[in-house]
Protein backbone atom coordinates (compact mmCIF):
# COMPACT_ATOMS: atom_id res chain seq x y z
CA UNK A 1 0.00 0.00 0.00
CA UNK A 2 2.74 2.56 1.28
CA UNK A 3 4.68 1.50 -2.04
CA UNK A 4 1.47 2.30 -4.26
CA UNK A 5 1.68 5.77 -2.07
CA UNK A 6 5.48 6.48 -2.89
CA UNK A 7 4.28 5.38 -6.61
CA UNK A 8 2.01 8.05 -7.23
CA UNK A 9 3.88 10.79 -4.68
CA UNK A 10 6.56 10.16 -7.74
CA UNK A 11 4.85 10.20 -10.34
CA UNK A 12 2.70 13.29 -9.13
CA UNK A 13 6.28 15.16 -8.94
CA UNK A 14 7.73 13.84 -12.16
CA UNK A 15 4.70 15.69 -14.05
CA UNK A 16 4.68 18.71 -11.92
CA UNK A 17 8.53 18.42 -12.55
CA UNK A 18 8.46 18.12 -16.16
CA UNK A 19 5.89 20.75 -16.67
CA UNK A 20 8.35 23.46 -14.88
CA UNK A 21 11.15 22.60 -17.19
CA UNK A 22 9.49 23.83 -20.16
CA UNK A 23 6.25 25.10 -19.20
CA UNK A 24 4.60 24.67 -22.92
CA UNK A 25 1.43 23.84 -21.70
CA UNK A 26 0.93 25.83 -18.24
CA UNK A 27 1.85 28.77 -20.15
CA UNK A 28 -0.31 28.13 -22.80
CA UNK A 29 -3.08 27.42 -20.63
CA UNK A 30 -2.40 30.61 -18.67
CA UNK A 31 -2.56 32.58 -21.95
CA UNK A 32 -5.71 31.29 -23.02
CA UNK A 33 -7.19 31.87 -19.55
CA UNK A 34 -6.23 35.35 -19.28
CA UNK A 35 -6.91 35.98 -22.86
CA UNK A 36 -10.22 34.50 -21.94
CA UNK A 37 -11.32 36.76 -19.25
CA UNK A 38 -9.59 39.87 -21.33
CA UNK A 39 -12.21 39.21 -23.84
CA UNK A 40 -14.89 39.35 -21.64
CA UNK A 41 -13.57 42.40 -20.33
CA UNK A 42 -13.60 43.95 -23.18
CA UNK A 43 -17.43 42.44 -23.79
CA UNK A 44 -19.04 43.50 -20.53
CA UNK A 45 -16.71 45.67 -18.75
CA UNK A 46 -18.42 45.14 -15.44
CA UNK A 47 -20.76 42.37 -14.54
CA UNK A 48 -22.87 43.82 -11.60
CA UNK A 49 -25.65 40.86 -11.69
CA UNK A 50 -24.07 38.18 -9.04
CA UNK A 51 -25.65 35.02 -11.44
CA UNK A 52 -24.03 36.08 -14.36
CA UNK A 53 -20.91 37.13 -13.01
CA UNK A 54 -20.78 33.44 -11.40
CA UNK A 55 -21.64 31.80 -14.51
CA UNK A 56 -19.51 33.43 -16.50
CA UNK A 57 -16.28 32.76 -14.66
CA UNK A 58 -16.74 28.89 -14.15
CA UNK A 59 -17.56 29.03 -18.17
CA UNK A 60 -14.11 30.06 -18.61
CA UNK A 61 -12.91 27.25 -16.44
CA UNK A 62 -14.85 24.60 -17.69
CA UNK A 63 -13.22 25.49 -21.16
CA UNK A 64 -9.76 26.26 -19.49
CA UNK A 65 -10.31 22.84 -17.86
CA UNK A 66 -11.03 20.38 -21.13
CA UNK A 67 -7.97 22.40 -23.02
CA UNK A 68 -5.57 21.24 -19.83
CA UNK A 69 -7.01 17.77 -19.43
CA UNK A 70 -7.15 17.11 -22.57
CA UNK A 71 -3.78 17.86 -23.94
CA UNK A 72 -2.25 15.78 -21.00
CA UNK A 73 -2.90 12.95 -22.36
CA UNK A 74 -3.42 13.13 -26.05
CA UNK A 75 0.10 14.62 -26.50
CA UNK A 76 1.64 11.54 -25.11
CA UNK A 77 3.55 9.19 -27.33
CA UNK A 78 3.59 5.84 -27.77
CA UNK A 79 6.90 4.87 -26.40
CA UNK A 80 5.86 6.55 -22.93
CA UNK A 81 2.74 4.87 -23.14
CA UNK A 82 4.09 1.55 -23.52
CA UNK A 83 6.96 2.36 -20.98
CA UNK A 84 4.40 3.34 -18.69
CA UNK A 85 2.37 0.02 -19.42
CA UNK A 86 4.86 -2.50 -18.80
CA UNK A 87 6.17 -0.77 -15.42
CA UNK A 88 3.55 0.57 -13.87
CA UNK A 89 0.05 -0.36 -11.84
CA UNK A 90 -3.00 1.27 -13.76
CA UNK A 91 -4.68 2.33 -10.38
CA UNK A 92 -1.59 4.37 -9.75
CA UNK A 93 -1.59 6.17 -12.98
CA UNK A 94 -5.15 7.22 -13.24
CA UNK A 95 -4.99 8.41 -9.37
CA UNK A 96 -1.44 10.55 -10.28
CA UNK A 97 -3.07 11.92 -13.07
CA UNK A 98 -5.93 13.20 -11.22
CA UNK A 99 -4.12 14.84 -8.72
CA UNK A 100 -1.87 15.92 -11.34
CA UNK A 101 -4.59 17.50 -12.83
CA UNK A 102 -7.11 19.08 -10.02
CA UNK A 103 -3.63 20.48 -9.10
CA UNK A 104 -3.18 22.41 -12.38
CA UNK A 105 -6.81 23.32 -12.68
CA UNK A 106 -6.33 24.61 -9.10
CA UNK A 107 -3.67 26.92 -9.59
CA UNK A 108 -5.04 28.23 -13.15
CA UNK A 109 -8.28 28.61 -11.48
CA UNK A 110 -7.03 30.97 -8.46
CA UNK A 111 -5.16 32.59 -11.45
CA UNK A 112 -8.00 33.29 -13.23
CA UNK A 113 -10.51 34.33 -10.63
CA UNK A 114 -7.30 37.04 -9.44
CA UNK A 115 -7.33 38.46 -12.93
CA UNK A 116 -11.23 37.91 -13.46
CA UNK A 117 -11.71 39.63 -9.95
CA UNK A 118 -9.36 42.47 -11.28
CA UNK A 119 -10.85 43.12 -14.41
CA UNK A 120 -14.37 42.54 -13.97
CA UNK A 121 -14.81 42.79 -10.35
CA UNK A 122 -15.04 40.77 -7.27
CA UNK A 123 -18.68 40.48 -6.70
CA UNK A 124 -17.85 37.53 -3.62
CA UNK A 125 -19.20 37.97 -0.09
CA UNK A 126 -18.08 34.70 1.47
CA UNK A 127 -14.46 33.73 0.36
CA UNK A 128 -13.77 30.51 1.85
CA UNK A 129 -16.94 28.95 0.97
CA UNK A 130 -16.15 30.23 -2.59
CA UNK A 131 -12.72 28.70 -2.68
CA UNK A 132 -13.99 25.66 -1.27
CA UNK A 133 -16.39 24.62 -4.09
CA UNK A 134 -13.35 26.15 -6.31
CA UNK A 135 -11.43 23.02 -4.73
CA UNK A 136 -14.33 20.56 -5.29
CA UNK A 137 -15.22 21.53 -8.24
CA UNK A 138 -12.40 21.23 -10.21
CA UNK A 139 -11.27 18.22 -8.19
CA UNK A 140 -14.49 16.87 -9.41
CA UNK A 141 -14.03 18.65 -13.05
CA UNK A 142 -10.41 16.95 -13.13
CA UNK A 143 -11.33 13.50 -12.46
CA UNK A 144 -14.05 13.00 -14.98
CA UNK A 145 -12.08 14.45 -17.44
CA UNK A 146 -8.82 12.41 -16.74
CA UNK A 147 -11.33 9.37 -17.52
CA UNK A 148 -13.18 11.46 -20.55
CA UNK A 149 -9.71 12.18 -21.88
CA UNK A 150 -8.95 8.28 -21.53
CA UNK A 151 -11.10 7.16 -23.44
CA UNK A 152 -10.70 9.56 -25.66
CA UNK A 153 -7.65 8.49 -26.41
CA UNK A 154 -8.07 5.27 -26.86
CA UNK A 155 -10.79 6.08 -29.52
CA UNK A 156 -8.54 7.70 -31.70
CA UNK A 157 -7.03 10.85 -29.93
CA UNK A 158 -9.52 13.20 -31.18
CA UNK A 159 -9.66 16.56 -29.44
CA UNK A 160 -13.28 17.12 -30.13
CA UNK A 161 -13.97 13.46 -28.63
CA UNK A 162 -12.90 14.94 -25.40
CA UNK A 163 -15.80 17.42 -25.67
CA UNK A 164 -17.95 15.84 -27.29
CA UNK A 165 -17.83 13.09 -24.32
CA UNK A 166 -17.67 15.16 -21.64
CA UNK A 167 -19.93 17.87 -21.93
CA UNK A 168 -23.34 16.03 -21.47
CA UNK A 169 -21.49 13.97 -18.58
CA UNK A 170 -20.11 17.57 -16.96
CA UNK A 171 -23.76 19.26 -16.69
CA UNK A 172 -24.36 17.75 -13.34
CA UNK A 173 -21.18 18.85 -11.77
CA UNK A 174 -21.47 22.07 -13.07
CA UNK A 175 -24.72 22.81 -12.31
CA UNK A 176 -24.39 21.92 -8.18
CA UNK A 177 -20.76 24.03 -8.45
CA UNK A 178 -22.46 27.09 -10.04
CA UNK A 179 -25.48 26.65 -7.17
CA UNK A 180 -23.03 26.36 -4.92
CA UNK A 181 -20.30 29.10 -5.43
CA UNK A 182 -23.33 31.46 -6.77
CA UNK A 183 -24.14 30.84 -2.79
CA UNK A 184 -21.01 31.90 -1.90
CA UNK A 185 -21.14 35.06 -4.22
CA UNK A 186 -24.24 36.20 -2.41
CA UNK A 187 -23.28 35.85 0.98
CA UNK A 188 -25.23 33.07 2.39
CA UNK A 189 -24.93 30.88 5.80
CA UNK A 190 -23.24 27.44 5.01
CA UNK A 191 -26.29 26.21 6.93
CA UNK A 192 -27.92 26.91 3.35
CA UNK A 193 -25.38 25.66 1.40
CA UNK A 194 -24.78 22.20 2.84
CA UNK A 195 -27.22 20.34 0.58
CA UNK A 196 -24.89 20.91 -2.46
CA UNK A 197 -22.27 20.74 -0.60
CA UNK A 198 -23.13 17.02 0.20
CA UNK A 199 -24.15 16.55 -3.17
CA UNK A 200 -20.76 17.96 -4.52
CA UNK A 201 -18.51 15.60 -2.07
CA UNK A 202 -20.91 12.47 -3.51
CA UNK A 203 -20.28 13.38 -7.30
CA UNK A 204 -16.85 13.80 -6.43
CA UNK A 205 -16.34 10.27 -4.64
CA UNK A 206 -18.51 8.72 -7.28
CA UNK A 207 -16.30 10.08 -10.02
CA UNK A 208 -12.96 9.10 -8.42
CA UNK A 209 -13.88 5.80 -7.48
CA UNK A 210 -15.45 5.12 -11.39
CA UNK A 211 -12.26 6.65 -12.81
CA UNK A 212 -10.12 3.98 -10.36
CA UNK A 213 -12.81 1.27 -11.44
CA UNK A 214 -12.96 1.84 -15.60
CA UNK A 215 -9.01 3.11 -16.11
CA UNK A 216 -7.66 -0.64 -15.97
CA UNK A 217 -9.73 -1.72 -18.49
CA UNK A 218 -8.89 0.94 -20.96
CA UNK A 219 -5.14 0.62 -19.47
CA UNK A 220 -4.97 -2.98 -21.37
CA UNK A 221 -3.71 -2.17 -24.93
CA UNK B 1 -38.41 -15.34 -26.06
CA UNK B 2 -40.65 -17.54 -24.89
CA UNK B 3 -44.32 -16.95 -26.38
CA UNK B 4 -46.20 -16.89 -23.78
CA UNK B 5 -43.72 -13.38 -22.04
CA UNK B 6 -44.46 -12.15 -25.41
CA UNK B 7 -48.20 -12.52 -25.30
CA UNK B 8 -48.59 -11.39 -21.60
CA UNK B 9 -46.84 -8.40 -22.51
CA UNK B 10 -49.09 -7.17 -25.95
CA UNK B 11 -51.70 -8.10 -23.06
CA UNK B 12 -50.84 -5.87 -19.99
CA UNK B 13 -49.70 -2.88 -22.46
CA UNK B 14 -53.73 -3.48 -24.12
CA UNK B 15 -55.02 -3.87 -20.47
CA UNK B 16 -53.44 -0.52 -19.60
CA UNK B 17 -54.49 1.64 -22.89
CA UNK B 18 -57.99 0.16 -21.89
CA UNK B 19 -57.96 0.39 -18.10
CA UNK B 20 -56.15 4.18 -18.38
CA UNK B 21 -58.62 5.60 -20.94
CA UNK B 22 -62.43 4.17 -19.77
CA UNK B 23 -61.28 3.39 -15.60
CA UNK B 24 -62.27 6.32 -13.00
CA UNK B 25 -59.39 8.77 -11.92
CA UNK B 26 -59.05 10.92 -8.74
CA UNK B 27 -59.93 14.50 -9.69
CA UNK B 28 -56.77 17.08 -9.21
CA UNK B 29 -56.32 20.50 -9.55
CA UNK B 30 -54.11 21.30 -12.48
CA UNK B 31 -54.39 17.98 -14.02
CA UNK B 32 -57.67 16.78 -14.14
CA UNK B 33 -57.91 13.62 -16.56
CA UNK B 34 -54.75 14.29 -18.40
CA UNK B 35 -53.38 12.33 -14.98
CA UNK B 36 -53.87 9.25 -17.92
CA UNK B 37 -51.06 10.19 -19.37
CA UNK B 38 -49.21 8.64 -16.29
CA UNK B 39 -49.95 5.21 -17.64
CA UNK B 40 -48.14 6.11 -20.74
CA UNK B 41 -45.54 8.69 -20.19
CA UNK B 42 -44.40 7.36 -16.89
CA UNK B 43 -43.91 4.04 -17.90
CA UNK B 44 -41.87 5.32 -20.92
CA UNK B 45 -38.85 6.56 -18.41
CA UNK B 46 -39.23 2.82 -15.80
CA UNK B 47 -39.07 1.53 -19.27
CA UNK B 48 -36.19 3.30 -20.15
CA UNK B 49 -34.80 2.60 -17.14
CA UNK B 50 -34.73 -1.00 -17.07
CA UNK B 51 -33.43 -0.77 -20.37
CA UNK B 52 -30.64 1.26 -19.93
CA UNK B 53 -29.91 -1.26 -16.25
CA UNK B 54 -29.60 -3.79 -18.67
CA UNK B 55 -27.45 -1.99 -21.00
CA UNK B 56 -25.03 -1.71 -18.23
CA UNK B 57 -25.36 -5.17 -17.13
CA UNK B 58 -24.21 -6.01 -20.69
CA UNK B 59 -21.06 -3.78 -20.64
CA UNK B 60 -20.10 -5.26 -17.04
CA UNK B 61 -20.54 -8.64 -18.17
CA UNK B 62 -18.27 -7.91 -21.33
CA UNK B 63 -15.29 -6.27 -20.05
CA UNK B 64 -15.12 -9.22 -17.53
CA UNK B 65 -15.49 -12.11 -20.38
CA UNK B 66 -14.68 -9.85 -23.90
CA UNK B 67 -17.27 -12.34 -25.30
CA UNK B 68 -18.83 -10.04 -28.35
CA UNK B 69 -23.02 -10.87 -27.48
CA UNK B 70 -22.37 -9.41 -23.92
CA UNK B 71 -21.50 -5.79 -26.18
CA UNK B 72 -24.07 -7.04 -28.60
CA UNK B 73 -26.42 -6.96 -25.62
CA UNK B 74 -25.36 -3.42 -24.58
CA UNK B 75 -25.64 -1.66 -27.82
CA UNK B 76 -28.42 -2.98 -28.61
CA UNK B 77 -29.91 -2.25 -25.19
CA UNK B 78 -29.01 1.37 -25.21
CA UNK B 79 -30.49 1.66 -29.21
CA UNK B 80 -34.03 1.28 -27.27
CA UNK B 81 -33.33 2.67 -24.54
CA UNK B 82 -32.84 5.84 -26.48
CA UNK B 83 -36.46 5.35 -28.36
CA UNK B 84 -37.75 4.81 -25.40
CA UNK B 85 -36.00 8.21 -23.47
CA UNK B 86 -37.51 9.70 -26.81
CA UNK B 87 -40.77 8.48 -26.16
CA UNK B 88 -41.25 9.70 -22.90
CA UNK B 89 -39.55 12.98 -23.79
CA UNK B 90 -42.71 13.24 -26.59
CA UNK B 91 -45.31 12.17 -24.09
CA UNK B 92 -44.00 14.28 -21.54
CA UNK B 93 -43.94 17.01 -23.87
CA UNK B 94 -47.65 16.62 -24.83
CA UNK B 95 -48.51 16.38 -21.46
CA UNK B 96 -46.67 19.81 -20.30
CA UNK B 97 -48.06 21.34 -22.90
CA UNK B 98 -51.76 20.96 -21.31
CA UNK B 99 -50.71 21.36 -17.96
CA UNK B 100 -47.72 23.54 -17.82
CA UNK B 101 -48.54 25.66 -20.55
CA UNK B 102 -45.30 25.13 -22.84
CA UNK B 103 -44.52 22.18 -24.28
CA UNK B 104 -40.79 22.70 -22.99
CA UNK B 105 -40.04 24.70 -19.62
CA UNK B 106 -37.66 25.05 -17.61
CA UNK B 107 -37.62 22.49 -14.95
CA UNK B 108 -34.62 20.10 -13.48
CA UNK B 109 -36.11 16.65 -14.69
CA UNK B 110 -36.54 17.70 -18.14
CA UNK B 111 -33.01 19.16 -18.25
CA UNK B 112 -32.00 16.06 -16.70
CA UNK B 113 -33.49 13.80 -19.12
CA UNK B 114 -32.50 16.00 -21.99
CA UNK B 115 -29.13 15.35 -19.98
CA UNK B 116 -29.38 12.06 -20.44
CA UNK B 117 -30.22 11.41 -23.95
CA UNK B 118 -27.19 13.63 -24.74
CA UNK B 119 -25.03 11.35 -22.93
CA UNK B 120 -26.30 8.20 -24.52
CA UNK B 121 -26.12 9.85 -27.95
CA UNK B 122 -22.32 10.30 -27.48
CA UNK B 123 -22.02 6.63 -26.61
CA UNK B 124 -23.47 6.35 -29.94
CA UNK B 125 -20.86 8.54 -31.40
CA UNK B 126 -17.83 7.32 -29.35
CA UNK B 127 -18.77 3.40 -30.93
CA UNK B 128 -18.87 5.13 -34.34
CA UNK B 129 -15.14 6.54 -33.58
CA UNK B 130 -13.46 2.95 -33.40
CA UNK B 131 -13.10 0.42 -36.23
CA UNK B 132 -11.58 -2.47 -33.90
CA UNK B 133 -14.27 -4.66 -33.13
CA UNK B 134 -12.43 -5.28 -29.66
CA UNK B 135 -11.29 -2.20 -28.65
CA UNK B 136 -14.87 -0.67 -29.53
CA UNK B 137 -16.62 -2.67 -27.37
CA UNK B 138 -14.10 -2.50 -24.01
CA UNK B 139 -13.91 1.33 -24.78
CA UNK B 140 -18.05 1.92 -25.30
CA UNK B 141 -18.67 -0.49 -22.28
CA UNK B 142 -16.79 1.81 -20.36
CA UNK B 143 -18.90 4.78 -21.51
CA UNK B 144 -21.54 2.85 -20.63
CA UNK B 145 -20.79 2.06 -16.86
CA UNK B 146 -20.23 5.86 -16.80
CA UNK B 147 -23.28 6.69 -18.57
CA UNK B 148 -25.59 4.71 -16.33
CA UNK B 149 -24.27 6.41 -13.29
CA UNK B 150 -24.73 9.48 -14.61
CA UNK B 151 -28.32 9.00 -15.68
CA UNK B 152 -29.04 8.30 -12.22
CA UNK B 153 -27.80 11.70 -11.55
CA UNK B 154 -29.19 13.34 -14.02
CA UNK B 155 -32.98 12.06 -13.34
CA UNK B 156 -32.93 11.39 -9.58
CA UNK B 157 -30.45 13.42 -7.87
CA UNK B 158 -30.94 16.97 -9.49
CA UNK B 159 -34.46 17.34 -9.47
CA UNK B 160 -34.76 16.78 -5.50
CA UNK B 161 -32.45 19.64 -5.31
CA UNK B 162 -33.61 22.36 -6.96
CA UNK B 163 -36.92 23.52 -7.12
CA UNK B 164 -39.46 21.74 -9.43
CA UNK B 165 -42.77 21.54 -11.47
CA UNK B 166 -42.26 17.86 -11.61
CA UNK B 167 -44.67 15.94 -8.78
CA UNK B 168 -42.41 14.01 -6.64
CA UNK B 169 -39.38 16.73 -6.77
CA UNK B 170 -38.54 20.15 -5.64
CA UNK B 171 -40.75 20.12 -2.95
CA UNK B 172 -44.05 19.08 -4.46
CA UNK B 173 -45.38 15.57 -3.07
CA UNK B 174 -44.99 12.73 -5.05
CA UNK B 175 -47.20 10.99 -6.90
CA UNK B 176 -47.12 7.84 -4.59
CA UNK B 177 -48.10 9.44 -1.97
CA UNK B 178 -51.39 10.51 -2.39
CA UNK B 179 -52.31 10.73 -6.11
CA UNK B 180 -52.07 6.92 -6.75
CA UNK B 181 -55.62 5.37 -5.56
CA UNK B 182 -56.18 2.08 -5.13
CA UNK B 183 -57.76 2.12 -9.11
CA UNK B 184 -54.51 3.33 -10.78
CA UNK B 185 -52.09 0.98 -9.15
CA UNK B 186 -53.80 -1.53 -10.22
CA UNK B 187 -53.35 0.43 -14.14
CA UNK B 188 -50.08 1.29 -13.72
CA UNK B 189 -47.90 -1.32 -12.14
CA UNK B 190 -48.97 -4.28 -15.21
CA UNK B 191 -48.21 -1.54 -17.56
CA UNK B 192 -44.81 -0.72 -16.20
CA UNK B 193 -44.13 -4.55 -16.31
CA UNK B 194 -45.97 -5.03 -19.96
CA UNK B 195 -43.78 -1.80 -21.44
CA UNK B 196 -40.45 -3.48 -19.38
CA UNK B 197 -41.59 -7.32 -21.53
CA UNK B 198 -42.18 -5.26 -24.91
CA UNK B 199 -39.10 -3.41 -24.65
CA UNK B 200 -36.93 -7.15 -23.86
CA UNK B 201 -39.00 -8.22 -26.45
CA UNK B 202 -37.14 -6.06 -29.12
CA UNK B 203 -34.06 -5.83 -27.60
CA UNK B 204 -34.15 -9.86 -28.20
CA UNK B 205 -35.28 -9.26 -31.79
CA UNK B 206 -32.48 -6.94 -32.29
CA UNK B 207 -29.93 -9.27 -30.58
CA UNK B 208 -30.90 -11.86 -33.60
CA UNK B 209 -30.93 -9.53 -36.38
CA UNK B 210 -27.87 -8.96 -35.40
CA UNK B 211 -26.29 -12.54 -35.06
CA UNK B 212 -28.14 -13.86 -38.18
CA UNK B 213 -26.19 -10.38 -39.68
CA UNK B 214 -22.96 -11.98 -38.28
CA UNK B 215 -23.48 -15.43 -39.62
CA UNK B 216 -23.96 -14.13 -42.94
CA UNK B 217 -21.90 -11.06 -43.34
CA UNK B 218 -18.97 -12.74 -41.45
Amino acid sequence: MTNKLRQIQTLVKKEIVSEWRQKYAFSGLLLYVIATVYICYLSFKQVIDPATWNALLWIILLFAAVNAVAKGFLQESRGLQLYQYVLLDPLVVIVSRIIYHAGLLFVLAVIAFLFYALFIGNLVQDLPMYLTGMILGVTGLSSLLTLISAIASRAGGNAAMVSILGFPVLIPLLITVIKFTKNAVDGIDWSVNLQYLFVLFALNIIMVILACLLFPYLWRE
Amino acid sequence: MKNWLKFLGVLLVLYSIAGGLLLQVPRLPILHETIRNLYFHVTMWFAMMAVFIASMYGSIRFLGSSDMKHDILAVESARVGMIFGILGLLTGMVWANYTWGAPWVNDAKLNGAAGTMLVYAAYFLLRNSVDDEQKKARISAVYNIFALVMMFVFIMVLPRMVDSLHPGNGGNPGFGTYDLDKVMRLVFYPAVVGWIIIAGWIINIRIRMQKVKELVFG
